[in-house]
C-alpha cells in the first residue's frame, strides 16, 4: 500500500502503516545523528528543553554533504540507524512518531515502538543525490558546531520511504529476507 | 632520480577526491546494470534503478553519491629512484584531501580523536599506506571509506585446522550478520594470510582491485565465484529489503602466513566502492 503522509504526524496515523507500504513524506522533518541525540539526551537529563518540541516529529539520521551555491542541500541519505538505538526509546516515550535512516534496530527500539507508538521508515542507503532532490529548504537550529551532525530542520515533498518497521513489530528486513534466503 | 613536486600531489589528491565521490565506476556500474537484469524481487529491482538514477544524477550534477564521502584511504606505490621535493609527502596528501573535500563540497566526516570526538573540520587527516617499490613509478590511489560498510567489517584469528571451510563460514557469517547495514549490494574485500594487521590490509586491498578482475590464483578464483554465488542465496537483497542481488564481488588477496596462524579479515563496501587512481 502507498501512503501520502504529511509530517509531523500523531500515534494514530502510525498504526496505518504496515512494514512493507511505501510513502511520500512531504512538511516538516528534522535531522540528527549520534552526537545530536547524544547531546539532547544530555539536555533531558538536565531538565533542558529540546531544540524543537519531539511530540509528533519525526527525526531524519542524516549528515548532509554542504551545498554548492543555489542548491538547497547536498547529498543527504540516511546513516545506519543501530546508532542511534541507545537513545531513540527516550524520544519515542516523549512523542516522536517517526524515524528515517538505514539498518537494523535493537529490540529496545522496537518494543518502545510498539509500546509507545512508532513507525520506521528507511530510506536508500547510497542514493544521496536523489534524496536531496525533495528536500526544499534547510535549516540548522542547534548544535552547529557539530557541522554536518548538526540538528537541522527540514521541509520535504515527496521523500521516498518504505516502512520498514511498523508499530506492531513486524520487519520487511526480515520478511523480505525470508523470502529470497535460498540458504539456512 | 626522478623529481615530483608535492604542489602537483596536492592537486592531484583534491582531484582524485572530488572524482572518487561524484562518479561511480564503470565496473561497479556494469555489475548493477547486470544484477538488475537478473534481480527476483520487484522491490530489490526498483531499489538498483534509483541507485542506478542516483549515480547517474551525481556524475552530471558534481555532487557526491553518497553523504559518506568516507574517510581518505589513500596507498601510495613509489618507486625507489623519485624523489619529493618542495615539502613532505604526508603533509601535500592531507592538503590534497583538506582542499577536494572543501572545494568538492564534500562532507567533513573525520574526528581528531576516537573518545574526545572533535571534528577536524576538513576531513584531515587521511589514512596513508605506503609502497616502495624499484623503478620510478609514483601512483596515488585514493578510496575514501564510508563507515557504515566499515562498521561491518570483521577480523578473525583462525586456526590452521580450520582450512578453508572456516574462512567460508567466517565470510558468510559476517555478511549475513551485516545484512542491511552496509547498504547492498556490497563488494566484500577479504584477506587471508599475513599476520593480524596485515590480513586487513590485504582486505582493504582486494577492494581496490576492479571487480570484473579475478583473481590470478586458481583455488581463490574459485573461492571468490563460490562466496559470491553463496552470498547472493542470502535473501538480504538491494537496500536489504529482500532480493537476489546481496553481493556485487567477493574480492580475495592472500599472503605467507605462520605455521600456527590463519587470519582473515573481512572489509566490506557499500556499492558506491569509491576507487580513483593516478600516475604521476
Amino acid at each position: 500500500m502507498h501512503h501520502n503522509i504529511a509530517a509531523p504526524f500523531d500515534r494514530e496515523t502510525v498504526k496505518s502503516f504496515n512494514a512493507g507500504d511505501t510513502v511520500s513524506l512531504s512538511g516538516i522533518i528534522y535531522t540528527a545523528r549520534d552526537a545530536a541525540h547524544k547531546k539532547m539526551i544530555e539536555l533531558l537529563k538536565e531538565n533542558k528543553p529540546l531544540p524543537f518540541d519531539i511530540k509528533n516529529q519525526t527525526i531524519y539520521y542524516v549528515g548532509p554533504c554542504p551545498s554548492r551555491e543555489g542548491e538547497v542541500i547536498g547529498s543527504a541519505g540516511p546513516t545506519t540507524s543501530y546508532r542511534m538505538d541507545a537513545y531513540a526509546p527516550t524520544l519515542i516515550e516523549l512523542g516522536q512518531t517517526g524515524m528515517i535512516g538505514k539498518g537494523l534496530r535493537g529490540e529496545n527500539v522496537i518494543s518502545a515502538m510498539k509500546q509507545f507508538g512508532a513507525v520506521y521508515f528507511g530510506a536508500i542507503g547510497g542514493a544521496g543525490a536523489l534524496m536531496a532532490e525533495c528536500i526544499k529548504s534547510q535549516e540548522i537550529i542547534a548544535f552547529p558546531e557539530l557541522g554536518a551532525e548538526a540538528v537541522r530542520r527540514l521541509e520535504v515533498e515527496n521523500l521516498p520511504l518504505t516502512v520498514i518497521i511498523d508499530c506492531n513489530g513486524s520487519n520487511l528486513y526480515e520478511t523480505g529476507k525470508a523470502k529470497y534466503r535460498k540458504i539456512k | 632520480m626522478r623529481d615530483i613536486e608535492v604542489d602537483k600531489i596536492i592537486e592531484a589528491v583534491k582531484n582524485l577526491c572530488m572524482d572518487a565521490n561524484y562518479y561511480l565506476n564503470k565496473d561497479i556500474r556494469q555489475a548493477m546494470e547486470k544484477g538488475l537484469s537478473a534481480e527476483q524481487s520487484p522491490i530489490g529491482t526498483e531499489v538498483l534503478e534509483k541507485l542506478l538514477l542516483n549515480a547517474a544524477l551525481a556524475a552530471e550534477k558534481k555532487v557526491a553519491i553518497c553523504q559518506d564521502t568516507g574517510m581518505a584511504v589513500v596507498f601510495v606505490t613509489m618507486g625507489q629512484e623519485v624523489h619529493i621535493s618542495g615539502g613532505s609527502l604526508a603533509d601535500a596528501i592531507n592538503e590534497g584531501v583538506r582542499r577536494g573535500y572543501k572545494e568538492g563540497y564534500l562532507r567533513k566526516s573525520v574526528v581528531g580523536d576516537p573518545i574526545e570526538r572533535i571534528n577536524t573540520g576538513d576531513n584531515t587527516p587521511a589514512v596513508i599506506h605506503y609502497d616502495i617499490v624499484p623503478g620510478d613509478v609514483f601512483k596515488l590511489e585514493l578510496a575514501p571509506k564510508g563507515f557504515g560498510s566499515e562498521n561491518m567489517s570483521a577480523l578473525k584469528m583462525l586456526k590452521p585446522s580450520d582450512g578453508i571451510e572456516g574462512v567460508k563460514d567466517f565470510i558468510l557469517e559476517t555478511v549475513d550478520k551485516a545484512g542491511p547495514n552496509p547498504c547492498p549490494p556490497i563488494v566484500v574485500g577479504v584477506g587471508i594470510g599475513g599476520t593480524m594487521e596485515k590480513a586487513s590490509l590485504l582486505a582493504k586491498r582486494a577492494l581496490l582491485r576492479p571487480i570484473d578482475k579475478r583473481s590470478g590464483i586458481e583455488y581463490v578464483r574459485k573461492l571468490e565465484a563460490e562466496m559470491l554465488e553463496k552470498i547472493n542465496t542470502l535473501g538480504i537483497g538491494p537496500a536489504g529489503l529482500g532480493g537476489t542481488n546481496t553481493a556485487l564481488a567477493v574480492n580475495v588477496e592472500t599472503y605467507p602466513t605462520h605455521i600456527a596462524g590463519l587470519p582473515v579479515a573481512i572489509n566490506i563496501n557499500c556499492h558506491v566502492t569509491r576507487h580513483a587512481e593516478v600516475s604521476l
